[in-house]
């Protein structure tokens, strides 16, 4: 890279409280474009609750978040705006059930974007052969296997073309099994240079895909850097004993 | 598959009829004591109707037919109801065309009321009618067969109801026949639909305000629905026959039968509020949050995603508060409307038919029954076609 990396996420001392619950206590973080952030900490640790901040499904109370260069205020604007250019992917997946998988991923661009119909069609059917699972457009979400609605999920929210990607532990819910097939498609996310927020726990992801390893605890970042960095030479204690309890 | 471990065919004494009736109605000594007894009673009470029946005097029912069917809509003037009988016989048979299904069930039970009309005693001219509308039938099922014109009949349908209320009002050239000269089952009809197609969307729209987040909406939904919750619907009909007029410019005068629609519709909203905010409570919020991320507007979050499974869900208990809607249209006599309770009633004590009340309330309860099992039928039908794949 010969520019100097431009941060696309901005997030500046944010707080947030859920009644006397302090759930994020002054968390600052910059994503560059480009780049795979993974986070992980135990869990309440408020990981979850951050990047749900960045596409606005929970509000911050203080501080400030920047995403392209859009401030995330209450103006109702700016937050659809954002929400255009950030796609998440959720742990429970949350397709639509009573739409085809083909109908799951063409309802936002037909509808936000106003793209028409054949060519959303057109765009659905190739998110899915990129995920694998194209001769799965006709079913309906409740036929799919968890692997299989995980992907058509990352489908659909790439079907919006984001600048941003934000996974909230997408293989959490997932048998074993599938996670792979998960990871792989996330993977080739990634390699295509998209900008990822991954919450996750799979730490052979992590080390071989993240550009940069965020450790959250009691919602601050204890500690963060490159995968080796963070795997090798933690400086921390709570990272040191959260990695020997996942790691094994 | 020669790998395959041999599969057994089940004991002889658990399956078929000799399986299902031991295990069901004679697995021990006291369900089989049970078993007779019930067929004993079922035996008495069907051999008791089909007497009935079969030797009752039915005079009073098809010498006033006409008075069951439209009350006292002027005799010049049957031909519009006729006509309007006419062109849903030909949808219906289109439908059935089209779509098979329900509307194949449909079309047969009319069918099968026609049928059974044309052969009951009846006047020549109105013979004519039934049989009509019976070729009309199946020449929509023929034409249905043949072009499926799916989307076209869809708006012929959603048409035919305004048309039809209009012919059978009276527009333009044809002389006015206002509602309160409506009765018999095309009251209690009219009533029954005008209620349902307009309670529907006031109820989802109190059960959405309801969620609002505006609180003067919200407070508003809330009391409407509790206060009409908290009084019987006799009250709202007496009500808005006398309250109305008193609200509306003296030049303005409401039809009685519009304002028992309008009754119907306000009382029945609330109760249709709450149904679909059950149905709305029951969709997790990681729907509108998987929504809202892709940048979907909480309207079109509603609209797309959220009330689409909301209603599915509600279909049974929406289509029991319309089955009561249906039945409760006979509380209108008592604003003095001749619906088709009303009319048996009046039957019932023309002097040439005194004593034939049985007879009378026999026939109008199985009009009822035949609708409201129909509604029923239909809803469990809906369910299932829009169930498929799904969840």
């Amino acid at each position: 890279m010969s520019t100097p990396p431009q941060p696309i996420i901005i997030a500046r001392d944010v707080h947030k409280w859920y009644g006397q619950f302090h759930a994020l206590r002054g968390v600052s973080l910059d994503v560059n474009r480009g780049e795979v952030v993974v986070v992980f900490g135990p869990s309440g640790s408020g990981k979850s609750t951050f990047i749900r901040t960045i596409n606005r499904l929970e509000e911050h109370q203080k501080g400030q978040i920047i995403v392209d260069g859009i401030e995330l205020t209450n103006d109702i604007r700016n937050i659809e705006k954002i929400r255009m250019e950030v796609g998440m992917v959720f742990q429970q997946f949350n397709l639509f059930p009573h739409l085809t998988v083909l109908q799951n991923i063409m309802l936002a661009p037909t509808w936000v974007r106003k793209v028409s119909r054949d060519e959303a069609e057109a765009r659905a059917y190739e998110l899915l052969k990129r995920v694998g699972i194209a001769e799965q457009a006709k079913k309906y979400p409740g036929q799919l296997s968890g692997g299989q609605q995980q992907r058509v999920a990352i489908a659909r929210a790439l079907a919006m073309q984001p600048k941003i990607m934000l996974f909230d532990e997408p293989t959490s819910a997932l048998d074993p099994e599938m996670i792979k097939e998960v990871l792989d498609a996330m993977t080739d996310l990634a390699e295509s240079g998209m900008t990822m927020i991954v919450v996750s726990h799979e730490m052979g992801f992590a080390r071989s895909v993240a550009h940069r390893l965020v450790f959250f605890d009691s919602g601050t970042i204890v500690e963060q850097g490159a995968p080796d960095e963070i795997f090798e030479n933690p400086t921390e204690e709570r990272t040191k004993k959260f990695l020997s309890q996942i790691l094994h | 598959m020669s790998f395959a471990p041999e599969t057994l065919k089940p004991p002889a004494a658990s399956v078929g009829v000799v399986g299902w009736l031991r295990q069901n109605l004679f697995s021990t000594w006291y369900n089989s004591l049970l078993t007779v007894i019930a067929l004993l009673v079922i035996y008495v009470l069907v051999s008791g109707l089909w007497n009935f029946v079969t030797t009752a005097d039915w005079s009073i029912v098809t010498a006033n037919m006409r008075l069951f069917m439209v009350g006292p809509y002027p005799v010049e003037q049957t031909w519009r109801v006729e006509t309007s009988v006419l062109v849903f016989s030909f949808l219906v048979g289109a439908s059935w065309g089209v779509w098979q299904g329900v509307a194949r069930s449909a079309a047969l039970l009319l069918a099968s009321i026609l049928i059974a009309a044309a052969v009951l005693p009846v006047s020549e001219s109105e013979r004519f009618w039934f049989i009509g509308a019976l070729v009309l039938l199946f020449a929509g099922f023929a034409v249905g067969h043949f072009t499926k014109p799916r989307r076209l009949l869809v708006w012929l349908w959603l048409l035919s109801l305004p048309v039809v209320g209009l012919l059978l009002y009276g527009v333009g050239g044809i002389p006015r026949v206002p509602t309160d000269q409506w009765g018999g089952l095309l009251l209690t009809l009219t009533l029954a639909i005008v209620g349902i197609a307009a309670s529907f969307p006031l109820g989802v729209l109190l059960a959405v305000g309801r969620q609002s987040a505006y609180p003067a909406i919200r407070a508003f939904c809330i009391g409407y629905i509790e206060l009409v919750r908290g009084v019987p619907l006799i009250t709202v009909l007496f009500m808005l026959q006398i309250i109305m007029p008193l609200f509306l410019p003296q030049e303005i005068t409401v039809e009685r039968a519009v304002r028992a629609m309008v009754a119907f519709a306000l009382f029945t909203a609330a109760y249709v509020a709450e149904i679909v905010r059950g149905g709305l409570q029951s969709i997790p919020r990681g729907q509108s949050e998987a929504a809202q991320a892709l940048g979907l507007n909480s309207a079109l979050t509603l609209l797309l995603v959220i009330l689409p499974q909301a209603l599915r869900a509600t279909i049974p208990a929406m289509v029991g508060q319309f089955i009561s809607l249906f039945k409760d249209t006979s509380l209108v006599a008592i604003v003095g409307l001749l619906e088709l309770a009303r009319i048996a009633n009046a039957a019932a004590n023309q002097p040439e038919f005194l004593g034939n009340l049985a007879q009378v309330y026999v026939f109008i309860a199985a009009i009822y029954f035949i609708l409201a099992y129909s509604m029923s039928y239909g809803s469990r039908r809906l369910e299932k076609t829009l169930g498929v794949g799904e969840r």
